[in-house]
């Protein structure tokens, strides 16, 4: 016998807990099943894109680490390379392996953060978050030794970066590479074998491939799925093609992949980032001679770096002034967002959270 | 004059209370009302202080420790805050129903108290059917929880209350069914009797009993993992999401309550209740109600949430027939020792948990799956 049920809409958001900012999900649910959602967002436009074009290239940066708060150093990178291809710059030696360092530790940052919210949204009650944040707290003090900011950084700079690290910032460094594979380890013993955690992500919210592709998801999503697409291979930019690491990929492209994906990708940077503590000359030139007011030649250039949360993209058209003429972010949240409403769809509420937090958005990129 | 002295002495050492003494019963509900409602709200706000260090030790941080020494004031600007909040009411809301539903919800935890000795007879009335009635009221705060989320009018507060009707539904029946099995070994649903006849532990001659207790324990009174009706994640605040200042207070320290309760009930059941050496009984108790709670604080600080469905789907292919099994081995043993479990059948009862644990858990998995549903075309 069927039971007639009748459809209500639940309005998640803007203000929850677990929507990872200001997100607002209008779910229509038949009773704990979601059968539709659409998703609203724009809360937290500040207009960013128009705003960059009043500013000066160098004025522009700290817009950027205002993208994506969560990897400030990555939106910096993207940026100052898109400055540099518009102008012609090349980069000192120590500045480029500098540069790959932030980065991937930001990378690592990002993804604890990942990690541990979609802990916190399968209910873990804060505990993975706290012990991710421990962590990154360490990696901050490392960016606060190198930018004197421990959010927004401001640190890069078109032809380098604006500071060298000081003395003790590389002893630090090769300190905490010491005691990561320590962290890591740990989070895979409590983590991915919990038997809770597996029956909350395995084989829900599939992703395909052939979903993957359409909807041009990239960044650890479209590699869940099981796709080797990775820009630092795909289009070396800056000096990854000096590098040795591996492209984690994912099987079915369910929460559970998109976590482990994450979590390999910690190693492989690790990797990178040992290497380049490595290769990094003692002493150099960390900024090359730019002009203190950039006027690049009329044009229009398109940069794209792998960013924690995927392919985080820059188009500048510039008109000979010293502000852009247009300025485009083609933000990976965003992208990876529209993958949102095929994945719930038929999945309880709950499910729907965690689908919703192993996309790992970050609000400040999707609204601009 | 001696019998008064007597009397005051069994009341403030907790002894067994004799049955003639002045005033009688009328005098006695008094003072074991008295003592059970200090007790009640004197451990509550032990347990809740504990809970908040004992977590933060988990999580890497430091918890509760500016406000007064080691921060036990904390508490109490806490609740200061919290009564000096403006109460809301929705605007279409129930009011009825919303204003009762703090006070149901919070008063039976009191009467559940009324059965657990604190020491050999020292009880509010010494009923001989007390597992049954610890059984029938400890459900009532469900009723409560239930009109907190209908008298809401709002979305997420029905959907936890739902989630907690059909968790409490379930999780009755493996907590009877290994109640039961305790009954049966004590011979006897006085708790002051169950206790006396625990020479050894329940938790050794029942660990799967116990177990079992255990986990629907948690369910039933809300702990994490099971906490799914106010899972924060998910639907805010489940049930209370509407309410403010002291309705909240109330509601929160039912919550707490309600697991001191479950504490002081599987403590009773399973680790020999006010039984132990060198300290006085009612300590006894006490130690071992934080002991139970620990446990419940560890599991909260340490596993994700389950669904819904996964709830379901433990309770009634995980939970029940072990519950089951349990009921059958456990009267199979006392047909075999009529004259009470020897400590021969320890080793063999731990054996037999492993053994059926191992197994079903080969048998049984949570569920998981996607519904198929129609789409609605958006408009």
């Amino acid at each position: 016998m069927a039971i007639n049920t009748e459809t209500f809409i639940l309005n998640i958001g803007p203000v929850h807990m677990s929507t990872h900012g200001v997100f607002r999900m209008k779910a229509v649910m038949d009773g704990e099943v979601i059968v539709d959602i659409e998703p609203v967002f724009g809360y937290l436009h500040r207009g960013i894109e128009k705003l960059a074009e009043q500013r000066t290239y160098t004025g522009i940066i700290p817009l950027t680490d205002r993208l994506d708060y969560t990897a400030s150093m990555s939106n910096n990178l993207a940026h100052c390379l898109a400055v540099e291809k518009l102008m012609g710059i090349r980069v000192p030696e120590r500045a480029e392996y500098l540069r790959v360092i932030m980065v991937e530790l930001q990378r690592i940052c990002a993804h604890f953060l990942a990690i541990g919210a979609i802990l916190n949204d399968c209910g873990a009650w804060g505990t993975p978050m706290m012990y991710m944040f421990r962590e990154r707290e360490k990696i901050f003090d490392l960016f606060e030794m190198a930018s004197g900011q421990r959010l927004t950084y401001n640190y890069m700079r078109p032809g380098g970066v604006s500071q060298d690290v000081p003395e003790e910032f590389m002893p630090a460094l090769k300190k905490l590479i010491a005691q990561l594979p320590g962290y890591f380890e740990e989070y895979d013993q409590l983590l991915s074998k919990n038997e809770i955690f597996l029956a909350r992500t395995k084989k829900i919210g599939i992703l395909t491939r052939e979903m993957a592709i359409n909807s041009s998801a990239s960044g650890p999503v479209l590699r869940a799925s099981g796709i080797k697409w990775d820009i630092r291979k795909a289009d070396p930019y800056s000096i990854y093609d000096r590098f040795e690491f591996e492209i984690p990929t994912g099987e079915t492209g369910d929460c559970f992949d998109r976590y482990w994906v994450r979590m390999q990708e910690m190693w492989q940077s690790l990797r990178i980032i040992e290497q380049a503590v490595k290769q990094i000359p003692e002493k150099g030139e960390i900024r090359s001679k730019v002009p203190a007011l950039i006027r690049p030649p009329v044009g229009e250039v398109y940069t794209r770096i792998e960013s924690p949360k995927g392919e985080l993209g820059f188009y500048i058209v510039s008109d000979h002034s010293i502000a852009p003429y247009r300025y485009h972010v083609r933000s990976p949240c965003l992208i990876n967002l529209t993958t949102l409403r095929d994945l719930v769809i038929g999945w309880k509420i709950a499910d729907a959270i965690v689908i919703f937090g192993s996309i790992d958005i970050c609000m400040g990129e999707v609204d601009r | 004059m001696a019998a008064m002295q007597n009397a005051l002495t069994n009341t403030v050492f907790l002894n067994a209370i004799a049955p003639d003494w002045p005033g009688g019963f009328w005098w006695h509900w008094l003072v074991f009302s008295l003592i059970i409602i200090l007790f009640v709200m004197g451990i509550v706000i032990g347990l809740v202080f504990f809970e908040r260090r004992v977590i933060g030790f988990f999580q890497a941080r430091r918890g509760p420790n500016r406000t007064g020494p080691f921060g036990t004031l904390q508490l109490i600007a806490d609740g200061i805050k919290g009564l000096l909040k403006e109460d809301i009411i929705p605007s279409t809301a129930d009011k009825l129903v919303h204003w009762l539903a703090p006070i149901i919800a919070f008063f039976p935890v009191f009467l559940i108290f009324a059965v657990i000795p604190f020491a050999n007879g020292a009880m509010l009335v010494d009923l001989n059917i007390g597992v049954i009635y610890i059984l029938a009221i400890s459900s009532i705060s469900t009723i409560g929880i239930f009109m907190a989320g209908w008298g809401s009018s709002n979305k997420y507060s029905m959907l936890g209350a739902m989630r907690d009707v059909a968790a409490v539904v379930s999780y009755e029946i493996p907590v009877v069914l290994s109640a039961a099995s305790v009954v049966i070994l004590a011979g006897s649903m006085s708790l002051n009797q169950i206790v006396l006849a625990q020479n050894i532990p329940y938790i050794l001659l029942q660990p799967l009993g116990f177990l079992l207790f255990f986990i629907s324990g948690c369910a039933e009174i809300n702990r994490s993992p099971f906490d799914l009706l106010e899972a924060d994640s998910e639907i805010v605040a489940g049930y209370h999401t509407e309410y403010s200042g002291m309705k909240y207070l109330a509601f929160m320290i039912a919550e707490y309550s309600e697991a001191l309760a479950m504490s002081a009930i599987i403590a009773t059941f399973f680790l020999a209740g006010w039984k132990g050496p060198l300290l006085p009984p009612w300590l006894w108790l006490i130690v071992k109600i934080f002991a139970v709670f620990f446990v419940m604080i560890w599991l909260r600080g340490t596993l994700p949430r389950v669904r819904i469905d996964q709830l379901m789907a433990l309770a009634w292919k995980f939970l029940f027939p072990l519950a089951i099994l349990n009921l059958i081995i456990t009267g199979v043993e006392v047909l075999v020792w009529p004259a009470g479990l020897p400590w021969v059948a320890v080793p063999i009862n731990f054996a037999i948990t492993a053994v059926l644990i191992l197994l079903w858990s080969r048998l049984y998995k949570f569920g998981w799956g996607r519904v198929e549903v129609h789409r609605v075309e958006q408009s």
